[in-house]
């Protein structure tokens, strides 16, 4: 019975967690969309790589797999929403974002498909060979992809019919903000599920989880198609708000910033997740406009400070000092 | 009649026999402790039992329905379960995340990719129901890593009867818990079903002659006692192989 009435607890507190979460995007996006009205093209990337992240959180912070081939997931993504505007003349933004949203499932299917077939390093080194591979193909398909000069003719019509896309990029902007909001949401359901709850179970036990009677593998499989096409979202995000997708969509450089975003700003949450992506783009941001020459370094040494002195990422560090807090405050 | 049957179960690793014609039957609401010294095989008979290890030979009966070839997971699903010898929990997630998990698995509603488990009544009482009745009600939403380690044991049990099996597999469910705790297991295994069948792997004597009706000694792979738990300190081969000081002590009380 203590259970019973204890249990509404968490649940109330986890509401309030998605409304407080909801709030403070909009809070952000505002606070940008006023502070810098000359650099929402930046903005907007970086709403798009904060997809991207978030989608490595699912497969990384939640089921546990360690992936450096992330990208070849969002590259999906972006080339398919570019690639049915510049050769078959769809150029409705939300269906080039849906288009893209399924590329990425579908390279998140057969991304998983192959790198679950391994675990620890070998897995690590299938999701880089994953990635080389997407990245190799988008470059030879030249006559779909554009190669290495990248996917031009991208374009798009007025967003519901009523906003265009405009050159200062306000229209992209606010269309990532919302974009955001919905992936969020539809993420913060997902993660309180009982599909995310045993998710959590795999990274942490998979024998135990199979004891259980579930099945490892599917989880993991269909938290990766998930995954696709959250960064499938982002991918066609990108396409849709700079109009050219080139082959860097789907390196191996992104995967790699991208999933030292998640770690900066902590693994297995969705904050972290956000937090981490708009702190390592700002600071990349500052600093290399700061010094040209050492920007790297100082990124370097940023990242090795926080990996020794707050090895949970920036919010998990936070989040875990403010529950010790009220911990101790009891 | 016979709920789960192992018949002339044989392993070899390399040319030595580490499980060789084991066989054993369980009813519902049999208690039947498996001994043996160290490398006796009793981890391989378990991992073969439970589809971890492909066997040689033999086969292994769940409810009538052939499962020899049936895969782990899925054996699980048709009502074998298994808990381990060193607790496998999840150390980030609390007692009530746990039990709820093993319901909604059992339930079929563990995929579920909407809703809280915390929402859903039945999860919500089933969980309160079975904490309740291991005393672990007030730890039912601290993390498992901050919980004792004979509390952690208890939750093993805890998710064992949330799945409901037709037969429960206890591997050591009272190891590396203090003397003075193992009470608490007992009286845990106590308030198992009446008709599941339970077949446990233990070292601690005390606790098999309390636990078990029936007890089984693996020596060398083999079989060499199927009987009462009076009667095993008197057998002269158990006596050689395994119970030595024990059983000496057992028979001058």
């Amino acid at each position: 019975m203590t259970v019973l009435m204890n249990s509404t607890l968490p649940t109330r507190r986890r509401s309030l967690g998605t409304l407080i979460g909801i709030a403070v995007i909009i809070a952000a996006s505002v606070i940008g969309y006023f502070l810098f009205p000359n650099n929402l093209a930046l903005l907007t990337r970086i709403v798009a790589t904060m997809l991207l992240v978030l989608s490595i959180d699912l497969v990384t912070g939640y089921c546990g797999v360690a992936t450096l081939g992330h990208a070849a997931l969002f590259g999906a993504g972006a080339y398919g929403a570019g690639i049915v505007s510049a050769h078959f003349g769809i150029t409705e933004p939300l269906t080039m974002t849906l288009i893209g949203a399924v590329a990425g499932a579908l390279a998140g299917l057969v991304s998983g498909l192959v790198i679950l077939r391994a675990h620890g390093l070998p897995q690590l080194v299938l999701s880089i060979a994953v990635v080389h591979l997407f990245h190799e193909v988008a470059n030879k398909a030249s006559s779909w992809t554009g190669g290495s000069d990248g996917l031009s003719g991208i374009t798009t019509d007025a967003l519901l019919g009523l906003f265009e896309f405009d050159l200062w990029g306000r229209t992209a902007y606010v269309y990532g903000i919302v974009l955001l909001l919905i992936v969020f949401v539809l993420l913060r359901i997902l993660v309180q599920s009982p599909f995310g709850m045993l998710a959590r179970g795999v990274r942490e036990d998979p024998v135990r989880v199979a004891a259980m009677g579930a099945s490892v593998h599917s989880v993991m499989l269909r938290m990766y198609v998930i995954s696709g096409a959250v960064a499938g979202i982002g991918g066609a995000l990108n396409a849709i708000s700079t109009q050219v997708v080139g082959l860097d969509s789907l390196s191996f450089t992104l995967s790699a910033e991208a999933l030292v975003m998640l770690v900066l700003g902590g693994t297995g949450s969705l904050y972290g997740a956000m937090v981490g992506t708009v702190s390592f783009m700002w600071f990349e941001d500052v600093v290399s406009a700061a010094n040209p020459f050492h920007w790297l370094t100082i990124v370097g040494a940023l990242l090795i400070v926080v990996v020794l002195f707050a090895p949970k990422g920036l919010y998990g560090s936070a989040a875990a000092f403010l529950s010790r807090r009220r911990g101790g405050g009891k | 009649m016979s709920l789960f049957e192992v018949k002339n179960l044989r392993k070899n690793f390399g040319g030595l026999a580490v499980t060789n014609d084991v066989s054993l039957s369980l009813a519902p609401g049999d208690r039947l402790a498996l001994i043996g010294p160290n490398g006796a095989g009793k981890t391989t008979f378990v991992n073969l039992v439970t589809g971890h290890l492909k066997p040689d030979g033999g086969s292994i009966t769940l409810a009538g329905e052939d499962i020899t070839g049936v895969k782990a997971m899925q054996r699980v699903q048709r009502g074998l379960v298994r808990s381990f010898q060193v607790t496998r929990l999840f150390a980030d997630m609390t007692p009530q995340e746990h039990v709820a998990l093993a319901i909604l698995q059992r339930d079929g509603k563990s995929t579920r990719m909407f809703g809280r488990h915390d929402a859903m009544r039945q999860v919500v009482e089933e969980v309160g129901d079975i904490l309740n009745l291991l005393g672990l009600s007030e730890l039912a939403h601290l993390k498992v890593r901050e919980i004792a380690y004979g509390q952690q044991r208890l939750l093993e049990i805890a998710l064992a009867m949330a799945l409901r099996p037709k037969v429960l597999l206890l591997d050591e469910p009272a190891a590396g818990v203090p003397q003075a705790e193992t009470a608490r297991i007992e009286r845990a295994l106590d308030m198992l079903p009446p008709d599941l069948a339970v077949l446990m792997i233990e070292h601690d004597m005390d606790l098999v002659f309390r636990f078990a009706k029936r007890v089984m000694v693996l020596a060398a792979g083999t079989v060499i006692f199927d009987g009462s738990p009076q009667d095993v300190t008197q057998d002269v081969a158990v006596r050689e192989a395994y119970l030595g000081s024990y059983a000496n002590a057992g028979s001058a009380a």
